[in-house]
């Protein structure tokens, strides 16, 4: 566990030099102004706050909201650009690298940054472009005193899932004892990529925008996927985050692959029995076909500098930012993200998650045109889910529908 | 004789079967928003139970969670933590401007329209037609780069012009159709009598078009107040109005969301809107007792 | 009217209009006609929390050439219009080649996203269309004949549906249809099949669409209506009872007649609101199933990455099918408009 283990060596250290270095500097900003694009989320409104204490004569400002994908591109293609720094994952980071809109932090690192971690640093061909502080994953949900009951072992492949899910089944312990997000389009697309590259398998040709997911890989993919979805609720193409999350804390499943980030709300005392909370345990992903990494993606938040501002404004919103995931502001805030910040414990809420890393488990790619696959299996793999077509054709489906949309955006020709 | 008699029977039918559905429209329309009422006073584990419905209306886990069956969690947090009534404010700035500005913009032109009895007019209003079948998420995808460039986004102004834009051609036709039930000869006999257009329009029109303008004002009002699309993406988060805002209750794929604060948003913003609709229902019912209307 | 007065009494309406609906109209059809320039990518080794993998990204140097030689892309003509996410002409012709029958036709049909959301979508204009205004119109009268006292409660309650900010309210009735909601039980109950789930079904998700829309959109036909009830004239209605017609062959001769302009508006403002079905198949979670035009728009708007010109060319055929199916309702409206005394 990389996260702990730095922690555990330097975490007191610098934390007495972070404590040393704040004083010292102040946060004091001079001219330049920091206007922040992020997620509506709990942890960025928490980093969010800290960079606010700096002092500016410019301006100081956030907008925090969930449609901060749909504004982010056409933000900072204004010139000058709206914002000065736009907090983004892994996925939502590629529009701004392929448009060429957030700039190299390596010069401001070397300035201003020099107590970041090297694993925060988050870098394309060699160039720094963004900075990670949390992280988060989809990872398996049990409770234990349901498997206990069935005379089960904890599962640690989706194998023994499916077989585990039959057997509670089976005793009449609960009709659908599965449940996982898998509402049509994004969260449907995002468990295929979680089960495709927990199976190995590549989504392009290498080096090519040439998708490549019509093989045996695919098929098998997606069986398991059918396999897990006949152990679900009927109504399962309609299951995002907020449904599998209430289901879970009604005590109505048991087992579940769900968000690391969701894991805290689903553990507190709110909205669940005492049953359900202290028999619900947070595990890695498992892994699938006898593969040996969890069949999961890894996701980061981090936050990224606008390229169209002025370089008083970059580093003004660079060391703002700094400020804001310095290891103090993880002080009441250690259950609400999985923090990528020096001196960060787990908590039994981020097991999941910190299991699934360290189990080598892959990271969501952020290659310029894998959003349009994504969002190609998210339209077309509900007619299978349903055993309206055959594995074969959902498959070619997708790949007819990418093609079109990565002709159409310059991908392949 | 008989003959009155066979109608007055058959009124007496008519009503029965007119009352009847009354209430059964009544019942299918407000119930929902009963139940919303009385949830909104839950916890979300008894309104959206997943275990067992009657928990809605017992509220057993309400019971264990906050120690009565009812509570106003969901009103405090919305409305005290989550500063809610800032949204309010700006629902209200927005509303107002957009339904004063489109009725005022909307009047003129659909009287216009409804006089003026060349072709053109009827093609004007076949294009703006058109224009309305315009879906407006991509309209709105298509604001965000200018407004960016042009430094206009994000402001309540900006927000409020576009929803006055938006809803123009709704509001002409709606309005134009309501001219067109006045008859002509009232403001052409008050040309007769020296008047211009205009002050044939202010001193003659304008007193009996209330029913019309109000039930358009009422549109105008309900596109402004629920819309989605546009406050969401063309406001900054300290200019939000409410509708945004209460999906961002909701949570998101990532993050879990408060559900109640939503619901009780939801609840406390329709209880004024009774007030204002009884209100304007008197003024739909003045407009004919002004008596104007039948010429 | 004279031209001059027309013009000054419409050019509000006009400069907004033209502003914020026509210029944006025109980029839209000029988008739909380009695609993106070809993006060069490379090989490079990107790193980050979780480790260095080997991933392609853009050469910006290469492409910023392209993009600066052809800032609107490269000229597609119609060619987005007939690809598979829109008209499919392709496709189309491969399914009817190899296709045995009409239903085989449809049903291979129903696999392409644009005729999938099409069918759907028709299907939805045809059906509560016209239930709206039946309802509309029959809640107006039985309002309008109720006592006063009650009016203005009543009127407010018939409003709620449209009231309650839609995705809200959607949401509450979304789980009250919900296996252990309070519908979802009720529903249950009456057909005695304890595992039925409006949810999972593709023809019950369509029927709680279609329920959901004469709901929601049903006031708005009423208080149109009621408003022009206002306004019937009395000497008429009073002729009509002197020669001892009953009060429905009143409504029927003398009320339906007068409010007939305000049932074309409601029609027109129905027909293309219902064409352009979107939020409810959002708050209900039905995109598998019942995926409409507007749906379509937003999955490409909505994606990690926008396609802009797929979205504008969805949004144009759109337009269009609007036209198709407001020209009955048009020829009508001119018909009127000329005998009114048009020049």
């Amino acid at each position: 566990m990389t996260i702990t283990k730095t922690a555990l060596l330097a975490g007191a250290a610098t934390l007495l030099a972070g404590a040393a270095w704040a004083d010292a500097h102040g946060c004091d900003l001079g001219e330049g102004n920091v206007r922040i694009l992020g997620n509506e989320f709990g942890a960025i409104q928490a980093v969010v706050d800290r960079a606010m204490e700096c002092t500016t004569s410019g301006d100081m400002s956030a907008n925090l909201t969930t449609e901060h994908k749909e504004l982010q591109v056409a933000a900072l293609t204004a010139d000058p650009a709206q914002y000065t720094v736009a907090i983004v994952a892994n996925s939502s980071i590629v529009p701004l690298l392929n448009d060429d809109l957030i700039r190299p932090l390596d010069d401001l690192i070397a300035e201003y940054g020099q107590d970041l971690l090297p694993t925060q640093q988050i870098s394309v061909g060699g160039q720094v472009m963004a900075i990670g502080f949390m992280a988060n994953a989809q990872h398996l949900f049990y409770r234990e005193d349901i498997l206990e009951q069935a005379g089960l072992e904890v599962p640690t492949t989706w194998e023994e899932v499916i077989a585990a899910g039959q057997a509670i089944r089976d005793q009449g312990i609960m009709d659908h004892p599965y449940i996982s997000n898998t509402m049509t389009g994004w969260n449907l697309g995002q468990e295929f990529n979680n089960m495709y590259l927990g199976l190995g398998g590549s989504f392009f040709e290498p080096g090519t925008a040439q998708v490549a997911i019509n093989n045996e890989t695919g098929v098998k993919a997606l069986e398991t996927l059918k396999a897990l979805a006949e152990l679900s609720n009927p109504d399962f193409l309609t299951y995002d985050s907020n449904a599998t999350g209430a289901i879970w804390e009604a005590g109505d499943a048991a087992l579940a692959m769900m968000w690391g980030s969701r894991g805290g709300g689903i553990l507190d005392d709110e909205g669940s029995t005492e049953e359900v909370t202290s028999n619900t345990v947070l595990a890695a992903a498992p892994t699938v076909d006898g593969g040996s990494i969890p069949a999961t993606t890894l996701w980061w938040d981090g936050f990224t500098i606008a390229r169209n501002i002025s370089d008083e404004d970059a580093a003004a919103s660079f060391q703002a930012m700094v400020h804001g995931i310095q290891p103090e502001v993880m002080e009441g805030n250690e259950e609400a993200a999985v923090w990528l910040i020096e001196g960060y414990q787990p908590t039994p809420a981020a097991a999941g998650v910190a299991a699934s890393a360290q189990g080598g488990a892959i990271p969501y790619p952020m290659l310029p045109y894998a959003g349009l696959l994504h969002t190609a299996l998210g339209n077309e793999l509900s007619d299978f889910m349903q055993g309206r077509e055959s594995a074969e054709q959902a498959l070619a489906d997708v790949e007819a529908a990418y093609t079109t949309a990565a002709r159409e955006q310059g991908f392949v020709n | 004789m008989s003959a009155d008699v066979t109608s007055q029977r058959r009124s007496t039918g008519l009503v029965v079967v007119s009352s009847v559905l009354v209430l059964l429209w009544v019942v299918v329309a407000s119930f929902p928003f009963l139940w919303t009422l009385w949830g909104s006073f839950k916890v979300e584990s008894d309104f959206f139970s997943r275990t067992d419905w009657t928990n809605a209306l017992n509220g057993t886990r309400t019971t264990i969670e906050t120690g009565g069956p009812f509570t106003t969690n969901g009103y405090s947090g919305a409305w005290i933590d989550q500063d809610f009534w800032r949204n309010a404010m700006n629902t209200a700035i927005v509303v107002t401007s957009t339904v004063v500005i489109s009725l005022t913009l909307g009047t003129l032109g659909g009287y216009a329209l409804a006089r003026s009895g060349f072709r053109y007019a009827f093609w004007l209003l076949m294009i703006a037609l058109v224009f309305r079948a315009m879906p407006h998420i991509t309209l709105v995808s298509g604001y965000l780069l200018p407004f960016f460039e042009w430094n206009l986004w994000g402001h309540l102004p900006t927000t409020i012009i576009v929803l006055v834009a938006i809803n123009q051609p709704f509001t002409l036709w709606m309005l134009h159709s309501f001219f067109l039930q006045i008859p002509k000869d009232l403001d052409e006999s008050a040309m007769v009598d020296g008047c211009n257009r205009f002050e044939a329009f202010w001193r003659v029109i304008v007193p009996v078009m209330w029913p019309g303008v109000i039930t358009t004002g009422l549109f105008s009002f309900l596109l402004a107040y629920n819309d989605f699309t546009v406050t969401a993406l063309l406001l900054s988060r300290e200019n939000q109005t409410m509708v945004p805002r209460i999906v961002s209750f909701l949570g998101s794929t990532f993050e879990a969301g408060n559900v109640m604060f939503a619901v009780a948003a939801v609840v406390s913003i329709t209880a004024p809107l009774f007030v204002l609709i009884l209100f304007f229902q008197r003024q739909i019912v003045s407009g004919l007792t002004a008596g104007a209307v039948k010429g | 009217m004279p031209h001059r007065t027309f013009f000054w009494f419409i050019l509000p309406s006009l400069v907004a209009m033209t502003l914020f609906i026509f210029v944006p109209i025109v980029s839209v059809v000029f988008q739909s006609l380009y695609v993106e320039h070809e993006q060069v990518v490379v090989v490079s080794e990107n790193c980050g929390p979780f480790g260095c993998t080997e991933e392609t990204t853009i050469d910006q140097d290469a492409t910023r050439a392209l993009r600066e030689a052809e800032p609107l892309g490269r000229f597609a003509g119609l060619s987005v219009y007939t690809d598979r996410a829109h008209l499919a002409a392709d496709e189309v012709g491969a399914i009817w080649a190899a296709s045995t029958g009409l239903g085989d036709f449809v049903s291979r049909l129903m696999n392409l996203p644009f005729y999938r959301a099409l069918i759907f979508t028709l299907s939805y204009v045809a059906i509560v269309t016209p239930l709206t205004i039946v309802l509309g119109l029959a809640i107006a009268l039985g309002v309008n004949g109720l006592p006063k006292v009650f009016k203005g409660p009543t009127i407010f309650v018939s409003l709620l549906p449209m009231i309650v900010t839609p995705v809200v309210g959607a949401l509450v009735l979304y789980w009250m249809m919900e296996q252990n909601g309070i519908l979802g039980s009720a529903l249950q109950a009456i057909t005695g099949d304890p595992t039925l789930s409006l949810r999972a079904s593709a023809p019950l998700t369509w029927i709680t669409l279609y329920i959901y829309g004469v709901w929601s959109s049903a006031p708005f036909a009423f208080i149109v209506y009621y408003a022009g009830l206002q306004t019937v004239p009395q000497e008429p209605l009073e002729a009509a009872m002197v020669d001892g017609a009953s009060r429905w062959e009143r409504i029927r001769y003398v009320v339906i007649p007068h409010l007939a302009p305000l049932t074309v508006f409601i029609a027109l403002i129905q027909l293309m609101d219902n064409f352009r079905v979107f939020e409810p198949i959002v708050s209900f979670n039905a995109g598998a199933v019942a995926p409409s035009l507007s749906y379509n728009i937003y999955n490409d708007l909505r994606g990690e990455i926008t396609l802009f010109n797929s979205a504008a060319a969805t949004s144009v055929l759109t337009i269009l099918g609007v036209v198709i199916l407001l020209t009955p309702v048009l020829l009508r409206t001119w018909r009127d408009f000329t005998t009114k005394g048009g020049h």
